[in-house]
């Protein structure tokens, strides 16, 4: 038989399975299988200081004469810090104690190069350090994710591997799960003895497709509506993709683009509208299958912006920022410390207080008791973000 | 010392002298043809064949071009609409405005697609391609698709000229001073980013450089600015911060084109260059001593191209037999060498730069400053599914929807993805492959010279047996396909 007719008869039997939906939907993943990370890349180095807002802070106001966001029109969280207005779909979030705002996020001899510094984050590595691997691939590596699930990892879009780079992964990138199977039947289960790197790659990919497509099921409908738009799209495709019976471990979204260097406002409050709004209907979503509590959302971006503002009504490159993870087993509420707009670098930027890797070190253990130690360097404690365990 | 050790390396540099001094032959040609231009067809190879190595090269270098061979659209000679008018624009006017960029964004982009095909010197598009990628600007922040034209001018008439022509000339290029924010930058809050992006990404490369310079950098390019009303390039003496600045060690007080000079006289700039182009024409993996050897050349031939890359096309590594098919098939080598290759002449290109948007090369608008990854980047699971759909649908005029590949949400050309993706839709009908007006070589007899032609290594999927148009078929889908 041929390696196509092969892939063509496994392809075949998906039928059946699109068909049992509810029956497969009952059936509870195996254990170890069941933490999901949902990151969420804000592409372009969004501006901290304008999205968690130290409203109270005078040299807040006086360093952006024209992008400070009024006093008056902040969501007030505590008497010093609000969210911008464009983020108030994230209220019901905090209220409930599901939304942890990690501020002063960053790491030690920031780069300010786009490429560069989303490449350390991506890789969680050192400044003077250069990683191959993205984070999350390098701890898969370690500590592989059961083969029963759809896919290791998701990318929504074509945004890049990210943190999702590496050898060994299965990590496919799609727009929807309908989309991915009608298109699967290309793909072929193909026997890799080539020396030829990029042959390899490309029958990896085929058989990671293969692979995934026996197991990706086609949309539900979510009684939870969707924001319309790109990003509302992609939340939605995660909502499903999070629905899976099979499971997928991580689920990569990215919006964009921050990079605010002119007339800042209007686009930066259109971008965090549909961040807001996006991540409060995915909420919902996750809410509505009961997955809520054993999914962690979380965002990243390469740098925050500067805090004086530039001569173009835009902010430039800069260092430490606010983050948020959202989920149903969150430590609600403030962690790290508010900006310290006195104690500015040469540069002008701000000092950070939380290293990101200790952030992704509480994801690790927390989504599937995976230790950093040996994903990436230092040992890093674990940011106590976390109220229970998946 | 064995006999063999002494007579081996004398052996092997024999050889290639003969290599050079014999024709190409099919399979040579082939691969020489492919590696410059875009899916070689059949009379393009069996002419080069007849050529030795130089003979080759010369023929392409000499060709090279400093214009474009078809008529640009007829709005690059317009005049920009000013950004003080769309400011004053109401909601209605600014909206059918915004659908004019993209409409002429689009018609742009096809109309390069029709350049790459149409021209004599497939090289000068190959190289004007790697000159976007390197100094990668988007029309997604410039706007103006008159700015993105003149940009692609510029870039193809140094595409073979002079790098460090080009490299002056792009920093005060309208585009790029858009792109990277220098037309806002004034001596009291210097805007680094071109600054930086100069020194990380268009000559010596991360690490070669610091803080320090970047900023004093940032200085001497003040004041290199934009006419607001035409988008013309302008210097502005008050806007420019004259004072001594120290880039590289260099003290004095230093302006845009002084930096410029001091980055190309640094070595790391050249080897940066010579490095990425062993990246493009011969393998993913740089030999670094024959990279210094490229950037040695480059140096002293003052940064001239054509130099540079007769060294590149007549090395020994560029004809290795193990760097055949090494690289990754780019978008644009997928559809529009097929489309060349095969002799498939749409009445509208518009659908394939569409299809080039949702494979991930959306050109004039990389994805960052970077340019695209390019290599094993170019393949996930969602763009290799819609490359193979491109070419089933092609050759087979499949009626399987390209709806099915996976998007970026912000891939298509701007705004109206939904139309931008139903115009693929209907134009893609017209992309068909014709095996009667084909001069390839579908004889049952030449399966060996079509398996050359369409495959620069074996076919994964051995098509024994097959031969003709069910061979080609069998050759198209196979992944080898994908590679070049």
């Amino acid at each position: 038989m041929s390696a196509n007719r092969r892939a063509f008869l496994r392809l075949a039997t998906l039928a059946p399975v699109a068909l049992s939906w509810p029956a497969l939907a009952r059936a509870a993943p195996q254990a170890g299988s069941r933490g999901l990370l949902i990151l969420v890349e804000l592409k372009g180095g969004n501006d901290g200081l304008n999205t968690v807002i130290p409203y109270a802070d005078p040299a807040y106001a006086a360093l952006r004469p024209r992008v400070a966001i009024g006093r008056d029109q902040v969501v007030q969280l505590t008497e010093r810090t609000g969210l911008h207005p464009s983020l108030v779909a994230l209220k019901d979030a905090w209220d409930a104690h599901e939304l942890a705002i990690v501020q002063g996020v960053g790491y030690p001899q920031p780069n300010l190069s786009h490429f560069r510094s989303i490449e350390i984050w991506d890789t969680a590595s050192r400044s003077d350090e250069y990683l191959d691997s993205g984070w999350i691939a390098r701890a898969f590596a370690r500590a592989p994710r059961p083969a029963s699930l759809a896919a290791d990892g998701v990318v929504i879009g074509n945004a890049g591997m990210g943190p999702l780079a590496g050898p060994g992964l299965r990590a496919l990138s799609l727009a929807t799960p309908e989309q991915f199977l009608r298109s699967a039947r290309l793909a072929r289960d193909e026997e890799d003895a080539t020396r030829n790197a990029a042959l390899a790659h490309i029958l990896k990919v085929e058989r990671d497709v293969v692979a995934s497509a026996r197991r990706i099921v086609p949309s539900r409908t979510f009684a939870q509506p969707f924001p319309p738009g790109p990003f509302g799209s992609a939340v939605n495709t995660a909502a499903q993709l999070a629905a899976n019976p099979s499971g997928v471990a991580v689920v990569h979204l990215s919006l964009g683009s921050f990079d605010t260097h002119a007339n800042q406002l209007g686009q930066h409050a259109n971008l965090l509208r549909q961040l807001g709004e996006g991540l409060a209907a995915l909420r919902g979503a996750l809410k509505e299958i009961g997955r809520w509590d054993s999914t962690v959302i979380a965002t990243y971006s390469e740098f925050g912006r500067r805090p004086r503002e530039n001569l173009s009504a835009g902010t430039d490159h800069g260092t430490a920022s606010a983050q948020f993870v959202l989920g149903g087993a969150v430590k609600g509420g403030l962690h790290g410390e508010p900006p310290a707009l006195d104690r500015l670098d040469a540069n002008g930027n701000l000092p950070f207080a939380v290293d990101f890797r200790s952030c992704y070190a509480a994801l690790l253990r927390h989504c599937w008791d995976i230790p950093a130690r040996g994903v990436f360097d230092g040992n890093l404690a674990a940011l106590p973000i976390f109220e229970k365990s998946v | 010392m064995s006999p063999l050790r002494f007579f081996l390396p004398v052996l092997l540099a024999l050889a290639a002298v003969a290599a050079r001094a014999a024709p190409l032959g099919y399979a040579d040609a082939r691969h020489l043809l492919n590696r410059t231009g875009f899916g070689a067809t059949d009379a393009d190879v069996r002419e080069y064949a007849a050529l030795t190595r130089e003979e080759a090269v010369k023929r392409l270098l000499d060709g090279a071009r400093r214009e474009a061979a078809t008529p640009a659209p007829a709005f690059v000679h317009e005049p920009i609409v000013p950004y003080r008018e769309v400011r004053e624009m109401d909601a209605e006017q600014r909206k059918a405005f915004r659908g004019t960029l993209v409409q002429q964004g689009l018609e742009l982009r096809a109309w390069w697609i029709g350049e790459m095909l149409a021209t004599p010197s497939p090289l000068t598009e190959r190289m004007t391609l790697f000159w976007h990628n390197h100094f990668a600007t988007s029309q997604r922040k410039v706007r103006y698709a008159q700015l993105m034209y003149a940009q692609n001018a510029l870039l193809r008439r140094e595409a073979l000229g002079n790098f460090g022509t080009m490299l002056h000339a792009v920093a005060r290029d309208p585009a790029m001073l858009v792109w990277l924010d220098n037309a806002r930058s004034r001596r009291e809050a210097p805007n680094e980013n071109f600054a930086r992006e100069v020194m990380e990404l268009f000559t010596l490369g991360e690490g070669h450089y610091g803080e320090r310079d970047v900023k004093e950098a940032a200085r001497a390019f003040t004041g290199w600015s934009l006419e607001p009303a035409t988008a013309r390039f302008v210097y502005r003496p008050r806007w420019h911060d004259d004072g001594d600045k120290t880039v590289l060690g260099t003290t004095g007080p230093l302006d845009g084109d002084a930096v410029l000079d001091l980055l190309l006289a640094r070595a790391e700039t050249s080897e940066h260059i010579a490095r990425k182009l062993w990246l493009e024409f011969v393998s993913p993996t740089p030999d670094a001593a024959e990279v210094a050897r490229w950037a040695r050349t480059f140096r002293e031939m003052h940064y001239e191209i054509k130099p540079l890359m007769r060294e590149v096309l007549l090395s020994s590594a560029f004809w290795a037999p193990a760097n055949r098919g090494a690289l990754v098939k780019s978008p644009v080598d997928l559809v529009v060498g097929t489309l060349h290759g095969f002799s498939i002449h749409p009445a509208d290109l518009r659908p394939a730069a569409v299809a080039l948007a949702l494979f991930g090369q959306n050109l004039f608008a990389p994805p960052n400053v970077k340019g695209w990854a390019g290599g094993d980047a170019w393949i996930d699971s969602a763009t290799l599914l819609g490359r193979r759909q491109f070419v089933e649908r092609v050759f087979r005029g499949a009626q399987e929807s390209m709806m099915n590949t996976a998007v970026a949400p912000d891939a298509p050309v701007g705004a109206g993805a939904v139309n931008v993706r139903a115009m693929l839709e209907r134009g893609l009908g017209s992309y068909a492959f014709n095996a009667a007006s084909w001069t390839g070589p579908l004889a049952s007899d030449a399966a060996a010279r079509l398996d050359t032609l369409v495959l620069p290594i074996a076919s994964v999927s051995n098509p024994a047996g097959a031969s003709g148009i069910a061979r080609l078929e069998r050759l198209v889908a196979d992944p080898a396909y994908q590679l070049r």
